[in-house]
């Protein structure tokens, strides 16, 4: 910890949350604006960010799955957030932009043991030294990104949202599931809070989905016209890519192909309590075999990237 | 010049959302240990993944400890074991009610296998903190905070907190 020697009393008033905020940039920690907390030297998580490499596993490998599973929740909260300010309702809002924290909570300790891993610690990105997570959120181009395309298409009206956030969430609970069981610590760590916290988020995709499907003529056509045009981006979700099949066998990965009958009983129940049926339409294809895990995206993920990493690019030496 | 237990003194620290309640009573606080050489390391795991009340946590342990005369202290965070409600101590439940704050119920572990949906509201009873009547309807499972949900009396008609389950 780098913070303790320069701390005075004189600064200290347990009450004052100002204070406290303020005290964690005040000695040479590298703490961003735009939200640290695990950067190395300071903490904790540290002490579980810095474990090593499961035997057998290859550190690019694991680095590359960290990256897969924080992109879809930086991505996916990201879309969530937008709603903040915009929601029909005040306590949807409020809904929303609690899940979009969970989710970035997951992000960040995911993009920290991939930077970690990857061996990427107080490296300089563009010239200037972040932590790790930020350098991965802010200053990496959209080939970089390893989310899956679910997690980027437009957030569309309520009904798209609250579609893409039911099958999301529930393919990314079945996912965590069996983390909680990966030889990676950091990984198991983040799945087991990560279960509990998606299991809400998938409650509520689903009580919406309810909601709006058996409500009027006009909710259930526009919750049907959100399932419709998130449903070319769900086939992909199941399709296993090579780091994720190698460390799938070495026990640190859930192989996503796994999940499929998982997350279809889920939206089977879901669906036709809703009174809504499973869009027929075709699935968006790779491109020469490569999709979201290879950093090919849709043109969306662009102008999600510029409005969230635009001030971090213009400060980066910002800090608070 | 030391005075005290660090225990202690970590123990009594606010939790910055529900000022009420120690960290101690919110079960975030895992452990306090003293090596030989004077130097204090404090666990505390977060609520939420994305808790944001975490940094402001780790400083305020840390300023305490320093207050009292610790000059060294390291403040570590864990997600492992992932907290539960379940570990909010009687007298902290017993302080969240006294504050109009209805206290989450007893999960016990998570049963194996594949979580189950809830399409519909839970059944379980949360009362009124405000006048005991058990009719009341949730109106948001997410509120001010990442750990409670929005709740409403049916009998006198007042909205209330309801640390959520988790």
């Amino acid at each position: 910890m780098s913070s303790e020697g320069h701390h005075t009393a004189a600064d200290d008033d347990a009450g004052n949350a100002y204070r406290a905020l303020a005290e964690t940039t005040s000695d040479g920690d590298p703490r961003w604006a735009f939200g640290s907390g695990f950067d190395s030297g300071s903490d904790a998580v540290e002490a579980e960010i810095t474990s090593p490499v499961p035997d057998g596993v290859d550190a690019a490998d694991l680095a590359a799955y960290c990256l897969m599973l924080g992109d879809d929740a930086l991505i996916c909260s990201q879309r969530l957030a937008e709603w903040v300010a915009a929601a029909p309702e005040l306590e949807e809002e409020v809904a929303l932009a609690n899940i979009a924290l969970d989710l970035l909570g997951q992000a960040r300790v995911l993009l920290s043991r991939a930077g970690h891993v990857e061996g990427r610690d107080s490296s300089p990105m563009d010239g200037t030294a972040v932590a790790d997570e930020d350098a991965l959120a802010y200053f990496r181009d959209e080939r970089a990104l390893r989310n899956v395309t679910l997690a980027e298409v437009d957030g569309g009206d309520f009904g798209r949202t609250i579609a893409r956030l039911l099958v999301f969430s529930s393919w990314r609970l079945a996912l965590l599931q069996r983390l909680t069981a990966s030889r990676d610590p950091v990984l198991a760590a983040v799945a087991g809070k990560g279960v509990k916290e998606v299991a809400y988020h998938r409650d509520y995709a689903a009580r919406w989905t309810l909601r709006l499907g058996d409500g009027t003529a006009v909710s259930r056509q526009r919750m049907q016209a959100g399932l419709d045009g998130i449903w070319p981006h769900v086939e992909s979700l199941f399709t296993t890519h090579d780091v994720e099949r190698r460390l799938a066998h070495a026990g640190v990965a859930a192989d996503p192909g796994d999940t499929r009958a998982d997350v279809d009983a889920v939206l089977d129940e879901v669906l036709g309590r809703a009174t809504l049926h499973r869009p027929d339409v075709p699935a968006v294809g790779l491109v020469a075999g490569r999709g979201g895990r290879d950093g090919v995206h849709t043109e969306a993920l662009g102008h999600l990237l510029a409005e969230m990493q635009s001030l971090a690019r213009i400060h980066p030496e910002a800090a608070w | 010049m030391v005075t005290r237990n660090p225990a202690a003194i970590a123990a009594e620290v606010p939790d910055p959302e529900l000022p009420m309640l120690t960290l101690a009573d919110l079960g975030v606080l895992r452990s306090v240990d003293v090596d030989p050489g004077g130097r204090v390391r404090v666990t505390i795991t977060p609520t939420y993944s994305g808790c944001p009340a975490l940094e402001v946590m780790r400083d305020d342990v840390a300023g305490r400890l320093r207050d009292a005369g610790y000059a060294e202290v390291e403040v570590r965070t864990v997600f492992s074991p992932a907290w539960s409600t379940d570990w909010i101590s009687d007298e902290g439940r017993r302080k969240l009610a006294e504050h109009g704050i209805a206290p989450p119920g007893h999960i016990g572990p998570r049963p194996a296998g594949p979580v189950p949906l809830t399409l519909d509201a839970p059944s379980s009873v949360v009362c009124c903190p405000r006048c005991g009547c058990p009719a009341t309807s949730e109106l948001s499972r997410f509120g001010a905070t990442a750990c409670t949900a929005l709740r409403r009396c049916t009998a006198c008609l007042e909205p209330f907190e309801h640390v959520k389950e988790i």
